[in-house]
């Protein structure tokens, strides 16, 4: 039994925290690469950004001396996540419309999107410099424990409140896009717009508007994730650059363009990614009279230094067995 | 002459008079420094310039195949170390190598299962069966065997040779590597191989990062020998230290430069050719060109192998300049997107562009580190004399506005020069 529990603590609850960010993530990706035709490659520096202004919100309030029964991070959420969402309406009108409009290649946009992470890296580490910050400095992480003895375990699950706060709030927020793409007008159009763009402005959808959505959506789910990560573990300012790899594989694997293929393969990298680092030893110890080996501690289909692969193996056996993903992605 | 022969001898004059300015500002050694390291990027620029701008293949993976240019040369000119040579650690090494061969060959087999009649989803089942048994096989023997070799031995060590020899080692490892990268990737569409190149660079980076025995990680190796006489050999004949660092710099500033001419004539040699057209008709129209019978696919291969031994030798040749290797100095901004910002700063598709580019870019990026602090100390003493306080921690913060700059460099460059300084030029019939 406690290796049940052991293997809920590690896996289900870490899987589960690592798969919404990496879901939120790549719902922004997927949906600007529907709309807009490019791979942004900004999207995890705008996580960041969003995460350091979470930061900076959290840090003000925490000085009025105003306490919350909940983080402080996820207080003033809505307010960082409208911030987030101005910015990259910014970045839009400054950087990308200029292109756009000039008729460049999504390839150019691509490279531009490069510029923006560097102009991104830059200013945050301009304002924070390059040190590790925390958002528990000044109010402690609560952990819950979730009593076992009823089914026979003499341990607890144990997770964070945070870790449980990530999780509702992704769900309620996938919810809420799934009603906003399928309900509304708005969320209608950029559909069509996703599926046909020249169809879609014949049809006579606002493309100019729907553009500026898709920009806010994705601007305001960065900053989500990106606080999210820097709840789970800590702030730096090359935080979300390590996880564009998962998050791009997320949305590939999901089929580039689908909101629900995002979210399923946001969930199946994060799972992939601690199923594989976890070490199974303490799962077969029971069994040992039963193996002809003798089973030594660190027993991981891969080495915790090398968990970027995974995201990035399912990424290519994805591409070369099914290179629109698993829900029909855009292709070609 | 032509307007556009005026332009560029036009920037490369305004070069030549940068790089004097920075002799006269920062001194004759610190230069040569510079000239030396903008050598080995103007060789990496021109392996970009030949992916990106002959081909149209996009490549974010640069840092990957630096970093394994300059494990090569290290491996190659690193003095022999006895003490793993005498102990188990070759031998155990070989049963790892045998382990890799027995699994190669288990799923070559299994891919050709379908020749004894087993078909379609039961040979999947086999090759994925075929995999997971190399795997673990390989990792039974290649575990024990880096555990014994850090405990007995610390690393590999190296060969002992001479360095030009391993930056012709570079060259060639990294062409195998991007050989299997291309066959796997090169089928795929622009972003998807961007993302697949980045995530290889990623993958390159922590493998050499975590391979203590082979390469001894974040311990870092140094010295690593100079392929010509280092300064203190001419101090040792009785120069005084900054004409020795002169001279020294300089001789490996000729030998890199030396490399980059060769470079430089064979590209533009094999750009004016049918080679190069068929490269530029392949880029502008790929299902033309196929349809003219051209092999699309092995051609793209072609030039991202050969763009990449580029990489690979500039990359070597970085490492022994400094002559330590650090798996920690190796990072995206520094090593992928500043190659990026000389090519589009430059002129992608033009190799005169592509140089140009590389040693402008690698000039303001160095020298933006001391402009950058005289600029915020005089902020910060201004912003203290009039009471707002000086800027906390001004020295490192400062070092960061070079990488916003780089941002807002490659941001103006696509909008107002999308071609580059130095454009590719369409050939005309004459």
């Amino acid at each position: 039994m406690d290796q049940l529990i052991f293997f809920i603590d590690k896996v289900l609850i870490s899987g589960t925290v690592l798969g919404s960010i990496y879901a939120l993530g790549a719902i922004g990706v997927t949906l600007i690469f529907g709309i807009l035709r490019f791979a942004h490659f900004a999207h995890g520096d705008m996580m960041t950004m969003g995460g350091f202004l979470a930061f900076v919100l959290a840090a003000l309030l925490a000085a009025t001396g105003v306490t919350f029964p909940v983080p402080t991070g996820f207080v003033v959420l809505p307010v960082a996540m409208v911030l987030t969402a101005i910015i990259a309406l910014g970045l839009d009108r400054a950087f990308y419309a200029p292109l756009r409009r000039r008729g460049a290649k999504p390839v150019i946009l691509l490279i531009a999107s490069i510029g923006v992470t560097l102009m991104i890296q830059g200013a945050i580490r301009l304002f924070f410099g390059v040190g590790t910050r925390s958002f528990f400095e000044h109010e402690p992480k609560i952990i819950m424990r979730f009593d076992t003895s009823w089914i026979g375990g003499t341990r607890d699950i144990i997770f964070t409140q945070p870790e449980l706060l990530m999780v509702i709030l992704t769900v309620v927020i996938c919810f809420a896009l799934h009603l906003f793409l399928t309900r509304s007008r708005l969320g209608k159009a950029m559909r069509a717009m996703s599926d046909n763009a020249d169809l879609a402005q014949v049809s006579g959808i606002n493309t100019a508007l729907v553009v500026r959505v898709t920009w806010i959506i994705a601007g305001a789910l960065a900053c989500v994730a990106g606080t999210m990560l820097a709840l789970d573990v800590s702030l730096t300012p090359d935080l979300a650059f390590n996880i564009v790899l998962p998050i791009f594989a997320a949305a590939i694997v999901g089929g580039l363009g689908q909101t629900y293929g995002a979210i399923a393969g946001g969930f199946l990298i994060g799972f992939a990614e601690t199923l594989a680092v976890f070490d199974w030893s303490v799962m077969l110890k029971p069994l040992q009279p039963y193996i002809p080996f003798q089973i030594n501690s660190g027993l991981a289909l891969v080495p915790t230094e090398y968990k970027l692969t995974v995201a990035f193996v399912i990424l290519v056996i994805v591409l070369l067995a099914r290179p629109t993903g698993i829900f029909k992605g855009a292709s070609t | 002459m032509r307007s556009h022969v005026m332009r560029a001898l036009g920037l490369y004059a305004g070069l030549v008079v940068l790089i004097i300015a920075v002799a006269i500002a920062s001194g004759v050694p610190y230069t040569t420094r510079l000239l030396a390291e903008a050598a080995a990027y103007s060789l990496i620029a021109l392996g970009l310039n030949i992916q990106w701008g002959y081909g149209g293949l996009f490549n974010f993976g640069i840092m990957g195949f630096l970093m394994v240019g300059g494990a090569s040369v290290t491996f190659i000119s690193y003095p022999i170390n006895p003490k793993f040579w005498n102990s188990d650690g070759p031998m155990l090494l070989g049963h790892a190598l045998l382990a890799a061969i027995f699994g190669a060959l288990l799923i070559i087999a299994a891919r050709n299962v379908h020749r004894i009649g087993i078909k379609g989803g039961w040979k999947t089942t086999l090759v994925v069966i075929a995999w997971s048994i190399a795997y673990v096989v390989f990792r039974s023997q290649i575990d024990p065997a880096t555990i014994y070799i850090e405990r007995q031995a610390g690393f590999v060590g190296g060969l002992g040779l001479n360095p030009v020899l391993g930056w012709a080692f570079g060259g060639f490892m990294v062409a195998i590597i991007a050989y299997v990268i291309g066959r796997i990737c090169l089928g795929l569409r622009t972003d998807y191989l961007a993302i697949a190149t980045i995530g290889i660079s990623e993958i390159i980076r922590a493998l050499i990062k975590n391979m203590d025995w082979l390469t001894r990680g974040t311990l870092t190796v140094s010295p690593i020998r100079w392929p010509l006489p280092l300064p203190q050999d001419y101090q040792a004949r009785g120069l005084d230290t900054v004409t020795a660092l002169i001279y020294a710099r300089g001789g490996f500033f000729l030998l890199a430069a030396a490399i980059v001419a060769v470079a430089m004539f064979l590209l533009i040699r094999s750009y004016g050719g049918p080679w190069g057209r068929m490269m530029r008709a392949i880029r502008d129209n790929y299902i033309a060109a196929g349809s003219m019978g051209k092999d699309v696919t092995r051609r793209q291969l072609e030039i991202f192998v050969l763009g990449s031994v580029l990489m690979g030798v500039g990359g070597a040749i970085l490492v022994s300049f400094t002559q330590i290797f650090d798996p920690n100095s190796y990072q995206p901004i520094n090593h992928t997107f500043l190659i990026w910002v000389m090519i589009i700063v430059g002129g992608a598709g033009n190799n005169w562009g592509a140089l140009f580019g590389a040693v402008f870019i690698y000039v303001v990026w160095l020298m933006s580190e001391p402009l950058a602090q005289v600029l915020f100390g005089t902020i910060s003493t201004w912003s203290s004399h009039i009471g707002w306080g000086a800027i906390p921690d001004v020295e490192s913060r400062s070092l960061q506005m070079r990488v916003f700059v780089l941002g807002l460099v490659i941001s103006m460059a696509l909008r107002y020069a999308p071609r580059g300084l130095i454009p590719e030029r369409a050939q005309t019939e004459r």
